[in-house]
């Protein structure tokens, strides 16, 4: 089974990020960009399959500018085979993203897509369900344990009352969350390596799909700042201060 | 204009989401149906016939919306749609899974997680961990959105809304619901309560919880977690508060052992009053607390629980 996991170059989750001074849109000058965390660990369970014997090669492929290729070599020294830079200078959105993964998925004859859960700057967590009903697959999100035996995906999920478990068909989309593993460290005989994998890079025109966004960015804002308060001396202080300024308990 | 929500429920009542989702509906404007989608949920149905503002309830009553499978529920959601303008859920485990699958069947764009209505088509909405406010706007003639529930108010309960049912099954077969572990909790739920206690690494252990949690007991009060201490297993994932886990502002959030991560803020820092409790007085936490206390946990958190 060929599997195909999608990287994502985004801001380090480290930085704080401001908004620009027009408020058109956020300030990136100098900011260090990183692989997306989420994005990191579906490279790494991608890499597990391989190891168990079930996926037989790993496609990394990354949809955006030129300088994506840092964080596809980065996925090729974590063990993917071959990387693929979907080039585009503008960041396109999640349905853009999807329709364009669904071409490449039908080109390559994928068996399993591998997705993060949530983008860390658009914070969106759309473009795996968006693939899985382009592509008319099962759907996993949220993962935090995936186990292939035969043709079955058995997909443990995180959700908002505890974990829920469920039998996937396969093909499918799988969004991965914080628990499903460790990410390793490449290494730096792997990270040579990675030099020497082929990349090729398409330009995202070339696939027939309308690139042009349907969402209009109006205005980014500052949300409001809070004020740090004060430090109070004791236990005794602080239940006087919620009760008697705050009266919330 | 017409908008279709689908409510978050336990197929006996309903979520808290919901309300708040309808509270966003009704801000654009136009009739509001709620879809209930379940396995025995005629309860569930009843009680969103009684919310204020809606028009009419649909009951998709069926074992093959057991766990709200999203290749089931997504084509059930896209058979119903096109009789709306708008398709709207909460920005729930649920309302995520689904949503962005019936934006993509029905070839629009979706909007996450939206924190405020500006017009029938522009929306705001939370972009890098809450440090920037995106308006956006769609073009698109369905908008499919997801709402955060602590940016809008609850719906009134006093409505009296026709409750018809949805007959036609969309059982697509991709996918089984094969079990749940739900946490078992009687404390009020994180998302919704009033005062929150969370614990981080400093807790150092799972045990070391019930300290938070005897204070919850007295205050009425949620527990909730850092990814840290979801991460080192102390507790389970559905306590986790923050940019990737649950986002709660509720009247008074104290955070025990938590040091203040971008990540962890962007969960709780629209919460009225923060408490902060932490040995380390050059904490981030401590920049967004209204009342910080510089103390060992494991003296003040008892300290409090005798106090209170
Ligand atoms: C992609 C991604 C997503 C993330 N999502 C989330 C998220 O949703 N929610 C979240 O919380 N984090 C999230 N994080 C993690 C986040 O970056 C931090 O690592 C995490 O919040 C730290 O948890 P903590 O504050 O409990 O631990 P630490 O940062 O280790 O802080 C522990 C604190 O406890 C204090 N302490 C220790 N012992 C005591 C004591 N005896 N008495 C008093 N104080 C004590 C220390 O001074 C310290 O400040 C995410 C990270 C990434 C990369
Ligand atoms: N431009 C992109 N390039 C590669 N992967 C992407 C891109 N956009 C989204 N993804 C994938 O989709 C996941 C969820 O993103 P989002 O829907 O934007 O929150 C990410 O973690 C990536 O795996």
């Amino acid at each position: 089974m060929k599997i195909l996991v999608m990287v994502k170059r985004v801001t380090d989750p480290n930085v704080i990020i401001r908004v620009n001074a027009e408020n058109t849109s956020v300030d990136l000058n100098n900011v260090k960009m990183a692989i997306n965390p989420f994005c990191e660990i579906a490279m790494e369970e991608a890499v597990r399959l391989k190891e168990a014997g079930i996926a037989t090669e790993i496609i990394a492929m990354s949809i955006g500018p030129a300088q994506a290729q840092d964080q596809l070599r980065t996925a090729l020294a974590m063990g993917a085979d071959r990387g693929l830079l979907v080039e585009s200078e503008e960041s396109l959105e999640p349905l853009t993203v999807a329709k364009l993964t669904a071409k490449v998925v039908e080109e390559e004859q994928i068996g399993l897509v591998l997705l993060g859960k949530q983008s860390i700057d658009t914070d969106n967590s759309q473009t795996g369900q968006m693939l899985s009903a382009i592509l008319g697959w099962s759907q996993g999100t949220f993962a935090s344990k995936v186990d292939i035996v035969d043709n079955t995906l058995n997909l443990t999920r995180e959700v908002d009352s505890g974990l829920q478990s469920l039998t996937l068909t396969l093909p499918s989309v799988v969004t991965c969350d914080l628990r499903l593993n460790e990410p390793r460290f490449a290494s730096l005989p792997n990270i040579m390596k990675a030099k020497r994998k082929p990349l090729v890079i398409k330009p995202a025109a070339d696939y027939g799909v309308d690139l042009t966004s349907k969402i209009k960015t109006l205005k980014v804002e500052s949300p409001n700042t809070r004020q740090s308060g004060e430090i109070v001396g004791s236990v005794a202080a602080l239940l006087d201060k919620l009760k008697t300024e705050k009266g919330v308990i | 204009m017409s908008i279709l929500v689908l409510a978050e429920h336990d197929n006996t009542g309903l979520k808290e989401a919901t309300l708040t989702t309808i509270t966003a509906a009704s801000q654009i404007g136009g009739d509001i149906d709620v879809l209930i989608a379940g396995d025995q949920c005629a309860g569930a149905a009843e009680a969103a016939a009684k919310i204020s503002g809606v028009s009419r309830v649909r009951v998709a009553d069926n074992a093959c919306y057991k766990g709200l499978l999203a290749e089931n529920t997504a084509a059930l959601v896209v058979s119903l749609s096109s009789e709306y303008s708008h398709i709207m859920a909460p920005a729930t485990t649920n309302g995520k899974n689904i949503l962005p699958r019936v934006a993509a069947s029905l070839d629009v764009s979706a909007f996450s997680d939206i924190i405020g209505v500006v017009s029938a088509d522009t929306f705001k909405r939370t972009i890098y961990a809450g440090n920037a406010i995106a308006t956006v706007q769609s073009e698109d003639t369905i908008k499919v959105i997801t709402v955060r529930g602590t940016a809008f108010s609850l719906a009134e309960q006093n409505g009296s809304a026709s409750i018809g049912a949805v007959t036609e099954a969309h059982d697509l077969g991709l996918s089984t619901f094969a079990g749940e572990s739900v946490a078992k909790s009687d404390r009020v739920e994180l998302t919704s309560a009033g005062i929150v206690i969370s614990g981080g690494r400093g807790m150092q252990n799972s045990e070391n919880f019930s300290m938070l949690e005897k204070v919850a007991s007295k205050l009425g009060a949620a527990v909730g977690a850092s990814r840290a201490a979801v991460d080192a297993g102390f507790v389970p994932n559905d306590m986790q508060v923050g940019q990737t886990g649950k986002i709660v502002a509720p009247d008074l959030y104290i955070a025990v052992g938590i040091s203040g991560a971008i990540q962890h803020l962007a969960g709780m820092k629209d919460s009225k009053v923060i408490v902060a409790i932490n040995k380390d007085p050059d904490a981030p936490i401590f920049q967004v607390a209204d009342y910080g206390l510089v103390d060992d946990l494991f003296d003040a958190v008892p300290q409090l629980e005798q106090a209170l």
